[in-house]
């Protein structure tokens, strides 16, 4: 697990310390409740320095969205320490809100009945952002993510697509230094997923704003961050390049051959036949793929081969897995 | 784009993301007109809607006011008040209630925004939440029941025999204000309940409007227990009975204590620091919803 060092000069824009966050349910029929504490982050530590774009992973339930929440001061952590920009998200919540946007892609900030532009207007007052830089953002922002179209549109009536592209222009008309996104790109087709994506790089880049993302999308994760972080059942499971991710949970290549007539699986050292159907098999290579490959047509009559990189999709899925063994392991 | 100057601590020693005009302490005072001042814009291209809800509520609060006067016609005098007497208790109830509404009103959709996982999308905006809900959707057509109120009173303060010492002169403007910030402080305290119970917006109706039909009419008529209650638990006695009978400087025909005419302003100082207590509670132990 690689630690994350601050680059020099700069205190980190986000420094969570062990922070936790459990939940008391009530749960059974009335009269006879059990109150059982549910733990949704335990001990999570990570320092997020300004201008870096971090990937904020997990499975479902891992306890992704209540991070995000304690970084926004929505909730307040039972345990730790958290300072976002310098201040205390859960004490000091309205002045972290003016330094940092929020998007959470499952609800809209927007309001309901109002036209984009009203709602947009809205969110002027509340930031108290000078008339004329409002005019001027939104300016730039509507030609970046093409919002024109739906200017005058009631929020209700928006795609989800264009209700999201309004959500992040509501999120960074007052320029935050930092953007906290909980599943921007949930729900949206590939070109709308590109011009999300293409547009937070951007963003990154030229003013230098910092994002912290969570997805469950690895194209997002593979376009947009160097760095990620893993978290599984509340716990952080990883920190570190994406590159490091790739080689830590190393998933082994897959050759596809298919043979010029059926037969039983093939049988070469360094592969392991893992399915087969019709002339078509699955190798999973350990060994030198070059080796294998004079192997097999060696031995075997080819029509053809492919050899298949493992995807970022892959590796997570193997960390989400060996996490679940360790832990299941450690519990047994 | 324009480049951010270079990130970490910018010149001054200020780091880059403190944003130089905007990180001022939001003020929530300045933050209520303004919000106000935009929802009416915003709202303002239904001007059909707006007209008919005015009228609405308009036609609501004549038609208690004529409960009144039938009731009063009827018996002639109830619990000792006259008709026109009786108008200086709906005008100060009225007042306050609608004042109250007016202003705060819509903090009853609290538990609809918690259930709905909207009050997430209020806590990360840098106003607060409180004026946030209850500037929602602020319109003129809430003043569709102060202005009938507000007319009430008028009438009684004008037909009423009433003694216009310099201190009566300053103490009206006062004693209403006073029953506007404890009506406030009821809504506020009643729709709090919400933070535990989310689905209670009808329950905090029934306090609401049941404090503000209970207080049209002169509290005598309820007897001394519902009197006691109204002046020492819920401090409904200081919306319009206590300040009618300092207006009409009548002993109190239940044989409480005179002074208590003149505690309006630290009930109402009380009234709203529970508000107060009651709400930030709630918000601090609020836990957003699973998804
Ligand atoms: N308000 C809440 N009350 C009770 N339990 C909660 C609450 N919010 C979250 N949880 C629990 O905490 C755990 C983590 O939830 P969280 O929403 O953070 O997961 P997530 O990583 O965002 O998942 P997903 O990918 O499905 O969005 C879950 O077990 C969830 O049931
Ligand atoms: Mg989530």
């Amino acid at each position: 697990m690689t630690a994350r060092t601050p680059a020099s000069g700069g205190a980190p824009i986000i420094d969570a310390d062990g922070i936790g966050r459990t939940f008391t349910r009530s749960e059974g029929p009335l009269f006879r409740r059990r109150r059982r504490t549910v733990t949704a982050v335990r001990d999570v530590s990570f320092q997020v320095t300004a201008g870096e774009i971090v990937g904020y992973l997990g499975p479902n339930g891992a306890g992704k969205s209540t991070t995000m929440k304690m970084l926004t001061g929505i909730l307040s952590p039972s345990a730790g320490r958290l300072r976002v920009t310098g201040l205390e998200p859960s004490r000091q919540r309205t002045r972290l809100a003016a330094r940092m946007g929020v998007v959470f892609g499952q609800r809209t900030t927007l309001w309901w009945d109002l036209p984009l532009r009203d709602s947009l207007a809205l969110t002027r007052h509340m930031y108290r952002v000078p008339a004329r830089d409002h005019a001027r953002r939104l300016a730039e922002l509507t030609e970046l993510l093409e919002l024109g179209p739906f200017l005058a549109t009631p929020v209700r009536q928006l795609s989800l697509g264009q209700r999201m592209r309004g959500d992040l222009t509501a999120a960074l008309l007052h320029d935050p230094a930092l953007l906290v996104l909980d599943e921007p790109t949930i729900g949206l087709d590939v070109v709308s997923k590109s011009t999300i994506r293409e547009f937070l790089l951007r963003l990154n880049a030229e003013r230098g704003t910092t994002i912290l993302l969570t997805t469950h999308d690895l194209g997002d994760v593979e376009r947009l961050c160097r760095r990620v972080i893993v978290i599984d059942h509340g716990s952080l499971a990883f920190d570190g390049d994406l590159a490091a991710l790739r080689d830590g949970a190393p998933s082994p290549r897959t050759l596809v051959v298919d043979l010029a007539a059926p037969s039983e699986p093939i049988e070469v050292p360094g592969a392991r036949t893992v399915r087969v159907r019709g002339t078509r098999q699955w190798l999973e290579l350990d060994g030198n793929p070059a080796a294998v490959i004079a192997d097999v047509s060696h031995h075997y009559a080819i029509a053809d081969l492919t050899l298949n990189e493992p995807d970022i999709e892959d590796v997570v899925a193997r960390l989400y897995r060996r996490e679940g063994a360790a832990r299941e392991l450690s519990a047994g | 784009m324009a480049e951010r100057t270079s990130p970490g601590p910018a010149a001054g020693g200020r780091a880059a993301w403190e944003p130089a005009v905007l990180d001022r302490r939001p003020r929530s005072v300045t933050a209520y007109p303004r919000l106000a001042w935009a929802w009416t814009r915003a709202l303002a291209q239904y001007p059909v809607s707006l007209a008919m809800l005015t009228f609405a509520q308009a036609c609501t609060t004549a038609v208690e006011l004529l409960a009144v006067v039938i009731v009063f016609g009827h018996a002639g005098r109830l619990g000792g008040f006259t008709l026109d007497e009786a108008m200086l208790f709906y005008g100060l109830t009225g007042t306050a209630f609608s004042t109250a509404h007016l202003l705060i009103g819509t903090v009853d959709r609290l538990g609809e925004h918690i259930r709905r996982g909207s009050l997430d999308t209020v806590l990360i905006r840098p106003v607060s939440p409180l004026v946030q809900i209850a500037t929602e959707e602020f319109s003129p057509r809430r003043l569709g029941r102060t202005v009938p109120s507000a007319a009430a009173l008028g009438y009684a303060l004008s037909v009423l025999d009433i003694a216009w010492t310099p201190e009566r002169v300053l103490m009206v403007p006062l004693l209403i204000g006073c029953g506007a910030l404890i009506c406030g402080s009821l809504w506020v305290t009643a729709a709090s309940v919400q933070f535990l119970l989310t689905d209670a917006r009808e329950l905090v109706s029934s306090v609401t409007n049941g404090g503000w039909a209970l207080t049209e009419y002169p509290l005598a008529i309820y007897g001394r227990d519902v009197v006691r209650a109204v002046t020492y638990l819920v401090p409904l006695a200081f919306v319009s009975w206590q300040p009618a009978l300092y207006i009409l400087d009548r002993p109190d025909p239940l044989g409480m204590p005179d002074w208590l005419r003149y505690a309006s302003p630290a009930v109402a100082a009380a009234a709203v620091a529970v508000a107060a207590l009651v709400w930030r509670t709630g918000l601090r132990h609020y836990r957003s919803t699973g998804s």
